[in-house]
């Protein structure tokens, strides 16, 4: 389904589609980030006027079906290999620009190994991940970033490190390899937050277009489906009880991506 | 181009790069590792695309990507690397787009050795991935033929937009012999319609194995099949020696296929009237002839480096029209020409009966 957009004609048009989105509605629950992230990245498309030389990579999760939203080409991976179908159309294309757009399940459990080494390569991709502490498609099983004591459907008694291990820092381990050069961990839960990861969303393209590394932005995000909370009460859950294990902050900044002058 | 003395590994790594591969992406695996060697260098001398990726599951994405982008692009594995691969080509048959898999069997199943095998019959022919595919798979029995099937290969993959597997074995890839490579063609450098490589004054295009509705999914299975009988009626290729007054049958594939043109002629030279069918494409099977010839002769003999993979195609294709019998060797043990015809002759004994 799409959306018609009609203005009327005493009305002055001030917001609209970016052009690297597409007017379909999404599947998105209500409350879910996945769609004001795809609007960041979107916009930075499209700030960038690189829409026509953009490849996405769909990962395997709620976002699955990314590509019907922006309007750009793209392929589906299977479940965590993005970095490497990236890393081959990257190679193939040169001149193009690849991203990657991968939950936590996706990058930081079944993907580790792709992820990792497409940023110890350097590739000259950039990666959005989206961190909401749990599988969201598959109906609220544990992910690796769930939090300790967290309940989900595969934790019934609550997530038992002992058991399960912790939550894995991706971000602070993507920034450890040489090849990475800048790696972010940002929120999507309100107006300040979401116009930082924007801004780290684009930085995260330009080092890719500037041909200086790896770069990575983590958005923390909330899943309020899947943790059995309104909207409003899952946003406020992630800065209370997300942030102390995924802190805030960048961990990898190169003094050229410092350089970059991100408007 | 002149003879050279070539070994199995480098002589398909260079036919391909001669056929204008433009990517190559892998991970070292014995015995066909010199494959990968030869292509690390001689690629990037060539300003190619190269990559050693972190294991077999990468490689096979990062051919997946490749794929996508239009590009001529392979990997060469074995046994185990293929066996990781499978999630990756299942995605590349649910996408249909080209790509060339060679792998060089060794002896399984787990780590097995590092001998020739040819026990990924099964694997390769029948069991490539989850889904309903096929692949088409190419059987070489000598470097000469390795080398000519890696042509055929990219160009069946494009034709079709389908993936190509070459099932070598340890012994082709390992062997030194004269053979002769193509000549040097040049790469391609425009990129087809369907490719993944930025929307420039078009619609975005999608490359993509998702189909959420059960009855669109079947359709995309309905086309895939069509596809396939499309092959199967176009694409079936064999050899045959020595079958026109033939009344034993051997049916043996690749290096065992070679061997058995000696043991066709021992047993010839005893006066037995003995041919021999050798597929060079194990999907599609030559199950029409095979099934012709089931009519023609006493009895088949197959003989395989496996427990009897291959054996359930022929006895398939045979209809119990003649019976079947079957010798093998497992575990990387290449089975004698002297085994193999103590076999024939017991099988003539068998059906004389």
């Amino acid at each position: 389904m799409t959306v018609a957009v009609k203005i009327p004609e005493d009305m002055e048009l001030i917001y609209e589609y970016p052009e690297a989105m597409t007017t379909t509605y999404t599947h998105y629950c209500p409350g879910c980030p996945h769609g004001i992230v795809h609007r960041l990245v979107a916009e930075v498309i499209d700030e960038l006027g690189i829409r026509e030389k953009c490849i996405g990579v769909a990962p395997v999760g709620c976002s699955v079906m990314i590509y019907k939203y922006l309007n750009v080409d793209f392929v589906e991976a299977a479940h965590g290999r993005a970095p490497a179908m990236a890393t081959g159309l990257k190679r193939t294309n040169p001149d193009k620009i690849v991203f990657t757009y991968q939950g936590d399940g996706d990058i930081a459990a079944i993907g580790i190994a792709e992820a990792l080494h497409a940023a110890n390569r350097g590739e000259l991709i950039s990666t959005v991940f989206i961190n909401n502490a749990i599988y969201g498609m598959t109906g609220g099983q544990m992910a690796p970033t769930t939090l300790p004591g967290m309940v989900t459907t595969s934790t019934p008694f609550g997530r038992d490190v002992r058991l399960a291990g912790y939550p894995v820092p991706m971000s602070e381990l993507l920034a450890q390899v040489e090849g990475a050069v800048y790696v972010t961990r940002q929120m999507a839960t309100d107006l300040v937050s979401i116009r930082k990861t924007k801004k780290a969303i684009k930085r995260a393209f330009m080092v890719q277009l500037a041909g200086l590394g790896y770069s990575s932005v983590e958005v923390l995000s909330s899943c309020s489906t899947n943790w059995n909370m309104g909207p409003w009460e899952a946003l406020e859950w992630v800065k209370e009880k997300m942030i102390p294990y995924f802190p805030l902050g960048t961990f990898k900044m190169t003094d050229e991506v410092k350089a970059l002058k991100v408007k | 181009m002149a003879k050279e003395l070539l070994k199995g590994n480098v002589a398909f790594a260079e036919a391909a790069v001669r056929n204008g591969l433009q990517a190559y992406f892998g991970y070292p695996i014995t015995p066909q590792s010199e494959a990968l060697e030869h292509l690390s260098g001689r690629m990037l001398e060539l300003d190619r695309v190269f990559l050693q990726a972190e294991s077999e599951v990468a490689a096979i994405n990062m051919v997946y990507g490749a794929a996508c982008s239009g590009v001529r692009v392979m990997t060469s594995t074995s046994g185990p690397g293929f066996s990781l691969m499978t999630e990756g080509l299942s995605y590349i048959a649910g996408s249909e787009i080209p790509a060339v898999v060679i792998n060089m069997m060794r002896g399984g199943p787990g780590l097995g050795n590092i001998q020739p095998s040819q026990a990924d019959y099964f694997l390769m022919v029948k069991t490539a991935g989850h889904g309903d595919f096929h692949p088409i798979v190419l059987a070489p029995s000598s470097v000469q033929e390795i080398i000519d099937m890696v042509g055929l290969a990219f160009e069946l993959a494009e034709k079709y937009r389908t993936l190509v597997y070459i099932a070598g074995d340890g012994a082709i890839g390992q062997m030194m012999e004269s053979a002769e490579l193509p000549p040097m063609q040049e790469v391609r450098q425009e990129r087809p319609a369907w490719a993944t490589t930025g929307a420039q004054g078009r619609e975005p295009n999608l490359i993509n194995s998702l189909y959420l509705g059960a009855k669109a999914l079947e359709e995309v299975n309905l086309r895939l099949q069509k596809k396939l009988a499309e092959i199967k009626a176009h694409e079936i290729r064999w050899q045959e020696y020595e079958t026109e007054d033939a009344d034993l049958l051997l049916v043996a594939y690749g290096t065992v296929g070679r061997i058995c043109t000696s043991v066709m002629r021992e047993a010839r030279k005893q006066g037995l009237k003995v041919g021999l069918l050798r597929p060079q494409t194990l999907w599609p099977f030559p199950e029409e002839r095979i099934h012709e010839l089931a009519g023609q002769v006493r009895g088949m003999l197959v003989t395989e480096m496996s427990a009897g993979q291959m054996l359930e195609d022929v006895e398939r294709s045979a209809a119990g029209k003649c019976p079947v019998k079957f010798y093998g060797r497992m575990g990387g043990v290449v089975p004698m020409v002297d085994e193999i015809l103590a076999e024939v002759q017991k099988l003539d004994e068998e059906v004389s009966r």
